[in-house]
This record gives C-alpha cells, sequence and structure tokens, in this order.
C-alpha cells in the first residue's frame, strides 16, 4: 500500500537512528526495508508526487507502491530547483529540473545495493541485477531485498558517475501509471494546509486594507467581541484579524467589526489610469528583447501593413483552497503549518516577521489546494506570523474568500503596439512589437533582471517559432501602483502567447490566407512546430464546413521547452454569448514520463485558460478591487467545458514543460475561432461580449 | 446554544450559536476537514454534504436548521452504494488534481447517481455545475460519472 506521510518536523536527529541507507537527500532505505523518497518539488495537482517518483523507481528498480513519500524541508542547498535556483516548484520545469538528478540519485542508490549484494556473495557485480526492491544473482537465482542491504550498501563509497538505463529499458517512465494521490484524494482524508489540527489552536480570519498600501484609521470591535466563541481581536497597522473557537465565529466578528480605513496614496487609482500609464510608456522605446535582421529597413520595402494595440487584465489566482496559514510562535521561536511552493522562502518571510533566525522557524509543507504561483509568494505566511504574535498558542489563520481574491498579487496588466509589413504576397518581412508591464522576476529573482529585461516577461515574444527575416522586440518595465504582481500560470507567455498568435491570425487575415496554411509557410526551419500544427489541424477537421456563428481558431507556441497547438472550436450567439464548444491539442513535449498526466495537464490547463478569457478580469475603482467571489469573478463551469483531445507527438527529445502550456496557447485559439465566426478581432481580455452583440 | 446532530451515523452534540455553518460545526468543531471551504456564499461546492440523501451546501446551513436530519460527508460516503461507485470511477479514471473541490464533487455526484442511476448529459451539467473545479477537471468528472452509472447497469443485471 503506497502511503503519503508530510511529516511533522522530520529532523536527521529524529530519524538517523532507523535510516540504514541515504545515498543522497532523496532517498533512505531502512534496514526493516522502508523505501523513503523526499519529493524537492510539491504536489498542487500537476502529478508530481506520481511523476517525480516514477523518475527514482525507474533506476533505483522498485515498484511504485513500494515506496513513501515524504515533502522535503526548507534546505537550499539540498533541494534547489536547478533551473530557477532556488527551492521552489513553478515555471513548468520540475520534470525538466529532476529529470537528470533525480534518476541519477536512483540509480547511485541501485548501484550500492548491486555492488553490497555482490560482496556479500563474493560475485560478480555484472552477474547480478536489481528489480523489485531487490538485488537477484541470477546464475544461482540467490536474491537479497534493499532493506537487508542497506546498512552493507551505506558502506560502499559513493560512486561519481553512475550509469543511467537506456530509454528502451524503461518499465515505468512512458507508462500512464496511476497517480499516487487519489485515494487520499477521493474519501477526505487528504490534509492540506487548511486542514491543519493542533491541541489548542485557534482560528482567525481578518480583513485587510482594501486600498493597497493603506492603515487602520479605528476599529470598533464591541459587536465582535460579544460574538460567541470569538476570544480576542488583533490589530494590526493595515489589517484586523477576529480569532475564535472555530471560522464559524470567526467569520461572524469579522463582520461585526467597524473598521474605518485610511486609504493612503493609491485611495483614487483606477485600472482606467494603469492602462492610461501603460499606454504613454509604450510610446517611448524600451530594452531590446530581441533583434533580427533590420526592421527599419524591412519596413522601407514593405507592401502592405497591419498594425494593432493589445491589452490584458489583472488576474487573480483564485485557489480553490482560500490561502491561510497556521503558526505557533514560541519562546525563541516559531512553527509553521501551510501549501507552499516555496518552502524556504515561506521560512524566510515568517523568520523575518517574527524577527528570528530563519533556522528558528520550522516549516511543515503540505498538499496545495491548487497553486497557480499563488503559493510562490510568502506575503500570507508573513501575515499569519504577524497576527500569530498576538495570540497565546497555535492559530490557524484563514482568508474568506473575498480577501484571497481582494488582497491576492496578480497576474500583471499589459499593453502592446505591434506592427507588421507583408511583402506582395502577403508574408511578413518585419515584425516589432513593443510592450509594457510589470517585471515579477526583478521583485522576485533580482539578479535575473538584467539590463531592464527578465526571461520570464520575454518568454513567447521574443522566441517565435516563426521565420520572421526581421523581427524586433522591447519590454518596458512599468510598475503599476497600488497593485502586487505575481507569476499566474503560464507567466510571461500567459500575456504574449495571446498577443502573438492574435497577430499572427490579424495577417494571415490581412493576406486572405487560411490561418494554418499561412502559418505552416512559416515554418520551414522548425519541423516539430510544424508537426503539432499540422497534427492538430487533422485531428480538428480543420477545413470541414460549420454551421453559421462557429468558427475555429488556431494557435501555435513554442514555451517551456514544449511545441503546442491547439484548435479551438467556437459557437457565439447572437446575443454574444461565446461558447467552446471543442478543443483539439496536439504537444510534443519531447519524452513523455507519464501520458496520462500530460493529458491531465492539458485539460486542466485549457479550462484555467477559457476562464481567463470569456471571463478573467480584475479591476479597481477608489484603489479597490472590485471583485469579491466566484459570482463577480467567474470560472468555467461544468456546463460550459468544451470536450477537449489531446494528441501527443512520440519522440525521445529531452522532457518538456507541461502545467501551464496549455493555458497561455488556448486564448488566442479562442479568440481567432471568434474572428472566424464573427469577422470581430478581439485584441483585448477578457472576450467582450456586448462587441460581439453588436458585431451581430 | 448547544445541538444534537447526526453526522455519519454518530450523534454529536455541539455548543455554538444558531446561525453558525454547518460546514464549521464539521470541520472546526467536529474536526472532520474533508469537507472543504472554498466560497461560503454556495458559490462552489466544494462545501457539499448530503441532509439525508439530497446535496447541500454546508457553507449557508445553519446548524439550528439541521434538526434530525441524517448528515453524511466525504468520510463516510463510500458506505452507500452510490458513493462507493463514484469513488470507484474516480479512482480508475483518476479525476483529482489538486484534489481540494473533490470531496464537494463527489458528494454532488454520489447524489445525483443514487437518485437518477442513468444520468445524461444534460443531467450531469445540472446536477454537477455548482461544483467548480479550479484545476478544470470537468472531463473526467462527467466521464467518472458515466463509468459508475454503467457499473450500476451490469450490477442490475441478473
Ligand atoms: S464553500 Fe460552500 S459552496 Fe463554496
Ligand atoms: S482538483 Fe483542484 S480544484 Fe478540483
Amino acid at each position: 500500500m503506497v502511503s503519503l506521510s508530510l511529516p511533522y518536523g522530520r529532523c536527521e536527529a529524529e530519524t538517523a537512528g532507523t535510516i540504514a541507507f541515504a545515498p543522497n537527500a532523496f532517498i533512505r532505505i531502512g534496514g526493516d526495508g522502508e523505501i523513503v523518497l523526499t519529493m524537492p518539488y510539491v504536489e498542487m495537482g500537476q502529478g508530481t508526487y506520481t511523476s517525480i517518483p516514477m523518475l527514482i523507481a525507474e533506476e533505483l528498480e522498485v515498484d511504485l507502491k513500494q515506496v513513501r513519500l515524504e515533502s522535503a524541508p526548507p534546505n537550499e542547498k539540498l533541494y534547489a530547483n536547478p533551473l530557477l535556483g532556488i527551492q521552489a516548484t513553478g515555471n513548468s520545469n520540475a520534470i525538466r529540473g529532476a529529470w537528470k538528478p533525480l534518476r541519477e540519485a536512483g540509480a547511485t542508490a541501485r548501484t550500492m545495493l548491486v555492488l553490497a549484494a555482490a560482496k556479500r556473495w563474493n560475485v560478480d557485480p555484472v552477474s547480478c541485477r536489481a528489480q523489485s526492491g531487490a538485488v537477484l544473482h541470477t546464475p544461482t537465482w540467490r536474491s537479497l531485498k534493499y532493506g537487508e542491504l542497506a546498512a552493507a550498501a551505506a558502506q560502499i563509497p559513493v560512486p561519481a558517475n553512475v550509469a543511467l538505463k537506456r530509454p528502451e529499458d524503461f518499465t515505468l517512465i512512458g507508462t500512464p501509471a496511476k497517480r499516487l494521490d487519489t485515494p487520499a484524494k477521493v474519501n477526505g482524508a487528504a490534509i492540506y494546509g487548511i486542514d491543519v489540527r493542533l491541541p489548542g489552536m485557534k482560528i482567525a480570519t481578518l480583513a485587510q486594507s482594501p486600498v493597497f498600501g493603506g492603515h487602520v484609521k479605528s476599529v470598533d470591535d464591541r459587536a465582535a467581541k460579544a460574538v460567541k466563541g470569538v476570544s480576542q481581536i488583533v490589530r494590526l497597522d493595515d489589517a484586523v484579524a477576529v480569532v475564535a473557537d472555530h471560522m464559524g465565529a470567526a467569520k461572524k466578528g469579522l463582520e461585526a467589526l467597524v473598521i474605518e480605513w485610511d486609504g493612503g496614496p493609491h485611495a483614487s487609482l483606477t485600472t482606467e489610469e494603469i492602462f492610461a500609464e501603460l499606454e504613454k510608456a509604450t510610446l517611448s522605446s524600451g530594452a531590446v528583447a530581441q533583434n533580427i535582421g533590420d526592421v527599419e529597413k524591412a519596413e522601407a520595402s514593405a507592401a502592405s501593413k497591419v498594425e494593432a494595440i493589445y491589452q490584458v487584465p489583472f488576474l487573480a489566482h483564485a485557489p480553490m483552497e482560500p490561502v491561510n496559514c497556521t503558526v505557533h510562535v514560541k519562546e525563541g521561536g516559531c512553527e509553521i503549518w501551510v501549501g507552499t511552493q516555496a518552502i524556504a522562502r515561506a521560512q524566510a518571510a515568517a523568520a523575518n516577521a517574527a524577527g528570528i533566525p530563519p533556522e528558528k522557524v520550522a516549516v511543515h509543507n503540505h498538499y496545495l489546494g491548487g497553486g497557480f504561483g499563488r503559493r510562490l509568494e510568502s506575503d500570507y505566511v508573513a501575515r499569519a506570523v504577524q497576527i500569530a504574535q498576538h495570540v497565546n498558542g497555535p492559530v490557524k489563520v484563514v482568508w474568506t474568500r473575498e480577501e484571497d481574491i481582494q488582497h491576492d498579487m496578480y497576474r500583471p496588466a499589459f499593453l502592446d503596439r505591434l506592427s507588421a509589413g507583408l511583402d506582395e504576397k502577403g508574408m511578413p518581412i518585419f515584425w516589432r512589437h513593443r510592450f509594457a508591464g510589470s517585471s515579477i522576476i526583478a521583485r522576485y529573482l533580482p539578479p535575473a533582471f538584467k539590463d531592464g529585461l527578465d526571461p520570464d516577461t520575454t518568454e513567447g515574444a521574443i522566441d517565435l517559432t516563426y521565420a520572421l527575416p526581421n523581427l524586433h522586440v522591447e519590454y518596458l518595465r512599468v510598475e503599476p501602483p497600488g497593485v502586487p504582481t505575481a507569476f499566474w500560470r503560464s507567466v510571461g507567455p500567459s500575456h504574449n502567447v495571446f498577443v502573438t498568435e492574435s497577430f499572427m491570425d490579424e495577417l494571415a487575415a490581412a493576406a486572405k490566407q487560411d490561418p494554418v496554411v499561412y502559418r505552416r509557410a512559416l515554418l520551414g526551419n522548425s519541423p516539430r512546430a510544424k508537426a503539432v500544427l499540422e497534427l492538430a489541424a487533422e485531428k480538428a477537421g480543420w477545413g470541414d464546413p460549420l454551421p453559421e456563428r462557429v468558427g475555429r481558431g488556431v494557435s501555435l507556441q513554442f514555451v517551456f521547452a514544449s511545441y503546442m497547438a491547439h484548435v479551438a472550436e467556437v459557437e457565439v450567439s447572437k446575443e454574444g454569448v461565446v461558447r467552446v464548444r471543442r478543443v483539439v491539442c496536439a504537444v510534443d513535449c519531447g519524452t513523455v514520463v507519464n501520458p496520462d498526466t500530460v493529458r491531465a495537464q492539458i485539460q486542466s490547463a485549457v479550462i484555467f485558460g477559457i476562464t481567463a478569457a470569456l471571463y478573467g478580469n480584475i479591476t479597481l475603482k477608489n484603489g479597490r478591487v472590485e471583485q469579491n467571489n466566484f459570482d463577480d469573478y467567474k470560472m468555467v463551469r461544468m456546463n460550459e467545458a468544451p470536450a477537449i483531445e489531446v494528441h501527443i507527438v512520440k519522440n525521445s527529445e529531452p522532457p518538456g514543460g507541461m502545467g501551464e502550456a496549455g493555458t497561455s496557447a488556448i486564448a488566442p485559439a479562442v479568440t481567432n475561432a471568434i474572428f472566424a465566426a464573427t469577422g470581430k478581432r478581439l485584441r483585448k481580455l477578457p472576450v467582450d461580449t456586448i462587441a460581439l452583440k453588436q458585431a451581430t | 446554544m448547544t445541538f444534537a446532530i447526526r453526522v455519519n451515523g454518530g450523534t454529536h452534540t455541539v455548543d455554538v450559536d444558531d446561525d453558525t455553518p454547518l460546514l464549521w460545526v464539521l470541520r472546526d468543531v467536529l474536526g472532520m476537514t474533508g469537507t472543504k471551504f472554498g466560497c461560503g456564499k454556495a458559490l462552489c461546492g466544494a462545501c457539499t454534504v448530503h441532509m439525508d440523501g439530497a446535496p447541500v451546501r454546508s457553507c449557508i446551513t445553519p446548524v439550528d436548521s439541521v434538526g434530525s436530519s441524517e448528515i453524511t460527508t466525504i468520510e463516510a460516503i463510500g458506505g452507500t452504494p452510490a458513493g462507493a461507485k463514484i469513488q470507484k470511477a474516480w479512482l480508475d479514471d483518476v479525476v483529482p488534481q489538486c484534489g481540494y473541490c473533490q470531496s464537494g464533487q463527489i458528494m454532488s455526484a454520489a447524489a445525483l447517481l443514487a437518485r437518477n442511476p442513468h444520468p445524461t448529459d444534460a443531467d450531469i451539467d445540472d446536477a454537477m455545475s455548482g461544483n467548480i473545479c479550479r484545476c478544470g477537471t470537468y472531463s473526467r468528472i462527467r466521464e467518472a460519472i458515466k463509468l459508475a452509472a454503467q457499473s450500476s447497469k451490469q450490477g442490475r443485471t441478473p
């Protein structure tokens, strides 16, 4: 039976006695045969707690049902993501980051176990092989279980170089192995951060300044204190929390509070002002993110020109589990229980808020009820610690959905100016793109922001798969005042792919050419991109007749090291209501670790992206976020969910990322399909149904 | 006020305000954390439980409205024939991703299957559109409900 334990405060001292063999930070084998794998990447729905064990188990030669998983404690030295340089799960790179190191970790352990067995039997190691958690001496059919060999294997020097299995010998990688976390997720047993329970624990909920950067002016808490179950009101400079026996009392107390806020410098801010700033910024030149050929020269010889302005809104993450954090502040230290994508950051944020060194903060990570980038941030950890400092004993601080949406850190808004020139045949001879918006990297990973540029904000804008002889891309970092920004599923490409793939569609339309044929003609240098485009078009029945006000749209991208094409089939009612009927996706993500997970992630990412394209819009008025809950920050539901087909191109290239690609690729496929259905080009998200109604 | 409520076959006495939503009684007072909080406003379905077999949103169900009704939560739904079939189909189809919405999804789906052993797509839309899945597992939920319905058909054939 697979068990998953998310340990409470595991430390070397506690467990050292029972570990017989721990050749690296990822594998421990006990004398009793227990095999524990430490997961450096978190499970937030994307299947890492299955695909990462698959990588180790493949080389270690154990069955998935023989292993127990633990989440890694904060330790940047041992568990940093090699592609990010910090201990974090994001940017769709868990598999890319783990691909070599974790297979090597498994192979190292297996090699040492085999050597230990060979020594015990006094035979040539070459005559031994590992299988299902045991070493076999094939000529004599003797076998020893890993547990029996653990102590001896620990005496073998760790080999520097180990041979990895050849792909043709894989027995696990490439199979649709069932997820290990499903059983606990169908019977209520899975423990998320919000489910933590501790003896004597109180529950708190909070109201933070509705204007970012504002302050509490006054609080009348008499009615709140009178609520049965409310034990304490905590007043901070910019927030008020109600501490109670249960969330029902805490929420009732919160509603009974009368708080007067001082909005501060951003008290009159509106979304319109922010977009006006962005638009103004794009009138000046920015940092050059890409420059190929000579756009100025090509411009002079263009037979025709196409110009457009695009914009995308702020978006909230709205993970299904509202953000929350449980804290116990003790003499000289603090302990926290949370679901985080970046555990070392959470530890640092807690330490900073408590004014103690990080090593005095013990952090317990849990299943995440959705991450999507929200849980790469630690604002909510710091806030929970600030509150807990006033509370005797442990307190779980739970955001209401309204607080979660109004105090998110948002996918930035962007404004883009594009122009392109076509030759007499209608093919593009230059492409110019300038855009303005927030850089999250500049705040989150400052060293990666150089010369006004960062690799995330420009991904999907500078690396088009098309052969464009003259390409010029500029970025202007403009931070919105009073709106915190953060990574959001599909990050930079969530904005750039919408813009570039819509504009490519505009060029095809200007050239009076079919959007698939037009794109294919530009893919001479990119056979993998061409293959996914052709596959998606073929499977979708591209070109087959459709009823009136139904259209197909295509998109193509190469981001997160994966190639993807979507064809969306969309119906637009006379009233302007858009229904996505069907999505066909073709993907080439190189070597596939688990095809069922690839399918699941694309199904998921497509719904996430359609939700944003149709509904996602965080707006500000008087400095306050206007959206509250799922009635005004809408989600695609079952009755609106399209049929989604996924076609995987098989090859043995190194694996690409899969958690986010489907999201960035879907918005332009949908809006391009709306264009095909109605003739109306949408250059602004979310989809404006009023404009589509007028178009009839 | 104290209330004696019946949950998963047992009776529990709790001392809370009469307007306390059942959700918090279950999660914070009784410690049954399988039922989830998503919105608090009957907008997402994460908190769905059964009251005498019918799905209700526990986040807007005041504890004083429960009376002598039998409450069933995700922790015990596997003890009902429809619940067991739904859970098995969820496992076979590998439905959950982050899993946070799935308690509510399973409770809605089990209630659907119990009253309608062979739901059509439209029936599924009606019964399930109140449950949001931010991870977008809708296509697998639909498939799994159909799979569970098929297993009831086989079960009925003598
Ligand atoms: S928490 Fe009850 S419906 Fe959302
Ligand atoms: S599985 Fe994550 S919200 Fe549904």
